[in-house]
């Protein structure tokens, strides 16, 4: 056990930067997926068709494929039509997408279940239609959207371990290394388990505060 | 008196959903100041009427003319257009409806549900509308409940804020569409004597109601609508006198059990 402590002291800047780097992914991935999963939920439910179906199209494909598959594509298949993105980068865009599908579907869900009367009550008073949608819907959606939305952001901090397959030197990817150094594997995979759970954990207390704010009333 | 324009005048409207007529050619016009209850059986096409005057519905033919503008669609080249969302909005604006389930915000305070409106459409600034909000609210008796929230409130204490809503705006003409319908019984008085305090002051109000005693004490005119038409339109005692037409009598032979 001292040795194991000694180990972690030693290596504690790699993994700190290592979690630094998973959360910075994560919250990055949140922000942008939550930007395009408003404006994806929006279109599906009130865009013009032909928005629907390639939003509708967007959702399903990102859902339909595993997460690790969307990294590589997103590591490799930019680099083919000129884009460069260093791993991170491509890895970002790879959870934002995958974020952005999940979210606008709940959104989506979330808007749908408002009663109709609500617009209508909205309308009736002449607010136009983007007022109702910003004063009235989303105000309302986001509200029932959060706990989901929460959920998701779990699932990114977990999924951003996938990105040491490509190289980014995230948490997971520094354990190892730390690991290839002093073979000591369950110890560190164990140190590195519970500092995501740690994440997760204050993720979801987060989340319980800003609904007991909205919801106390 | 004979050239006084009449606040809103209903031509011809015929609505239908799919194949279903819903609205058959309805003719009704109303005065400045006047109150008129349309009465009739479920199905009859009278909530269909209040929507189609606050165009939260469309209808295929007839025109509907709202103090001397005719709301909701453009003739252009001989072809009806509906309006544009930014047009139609300004005028729902002109009118305000009152729903029999409330829809009030329930993110939103009794003075935010107020208030919306008077910041948005009206364009008040935050002060002003907070007293205009705080004005209406006493007005129907919910000064003190003024930063409650929807949930916090009665069935009764939540359309008399949906009420204040609608009359905030300051419309031309005010749509209740059975407002006590939803509500237990010992709170549908409340209701009412707040909608017989508007009356009083002079607003011009078009109201679907099965309160066959209320439309009687508080209208100028009742309207009787079956089948998409108006069959009576003539002052409350003639109706609930001796009722000319036999599907009148038939039918306030039924509400009155």
């Amino acid at each position: 056990m001292q040795t194991f402590l000694d180990q972690v002291w030693i290596a504690r800047w790699p993994l700190w930067d290592g979690f630094l780097l998973t959360i910075e992914i994560a919250i990055s991935a949140i922000v942008l997926g939550t930007v395009v999963g408003c404006i994806c939920g929006i279109q599906l439910l009130f865009g013009p068709a032909i928005s629907r179906l390639l939003f509708r199209l967007y959702v399903d494909v990102m859902r339909g494929t595993p997460v690790l598959v969307l990294i590589l594509a997103a590591f490799y298949i930019p680099s083919v039509v000129g884009i460069s993105l260093n791993a991170t980068q491509a890895g970002i865009l790879a959870l934002s997408l995958f974020a952005g599908a999940h979210i606008g579907e709940l959104l989506r869900g979330a808007l749908q279940a408002i009663p109709p009367g609500q617009a209508e009550a909205a309308r009736s008073i002449g607010l136009t239609f983007p007022q109702t949608l910003t004063y009235v819907l989303l105000p309302q959606a986001l509200r029932s959207a959060l706990p989901p939305w929460i959920n998701t952001g779990v699932e990114l901090i977990k999924g951003s371990s996938l990105l040491s397959i490509i190289g980014v030197g995230e948490l997971l990817l520094k354990t190892q290394e730390v690991i290839g150094r002093t073979f000591m594997t369950i110890e560190f995979y164990i140190f590195a388990g519970l500092l995501y759970l740690a994440a997760n954990i204050s993720l979801d207390q987060l989340g319980k505060m800003i609904e007991r704010r909205v919801q106390g009333r | 008196m004979e050239n006084v324009q009449p606040l809103l005048e209903i031509r011809g409207l015929h609505k239908h959903f799919g194949s279903v007529e819903v609205l058959k050619g309805v003719d009704l016009t109303l005065r400045r100041g006047e109150v008129v209850s349309i009465i009739g059986s479920s199905g009859s096409g009278k909530t269909t009427l209040l929507r189609c005057v606050n165009l939260l519905e469309e209808f295929q033919d007839g025109d509907i003319v709202l103090d001397g503008e005719t709301i909701g669609y453009s003739i252009v080249n001989g072809r009806r257009h509906r309006l544009r969302d930014r047009e139609l909005s300004r005028q729902r604006s002109m009118t305000g409806m009152v729903f029999q389930s409330f829809n009030l915000f329930p993110h939103l305070t009794a003075a935010g549900n107020v208030m919306l409106g008077l910041r948005k459409v009206r364009r008040f600034g935050k002060e002003e509308a907070r007293s205009i909000a705080e004005r209406w609210l006493s007005r129907v008796g919910l000064a003190s409940r003024s930063d409650h929230y929807p949930s916090q409130l009665s069935g009764g204490q939540q359309q008399r804020v949906a009420i204040a809503r609608a009359l905030a705006m300051d419309p031309k003409l005010v749509l209740l569409d059975e407002v006590t319908s939803a509500l237990d019984p010992e709170l549908v008085q409340e209701v009412l004597n707040t909608v017989k305090g508007i009356a009083d002051d002079g607003a011009t109000l078009l109201i679907v109601t099965h309160e066959m005693r209320f439309a009687r004490d508080v209208s100028h005119r009742v309207v009787f609508m079956d089948q998409g038409q108006v069959v009576e339109d003539a002052p409350p005692a003639e109706i609930f006198g001796n009722s000319r037409s036999q599907r009148l009598a038939e039918f306030l032979r039924n509400t009155r059990t």
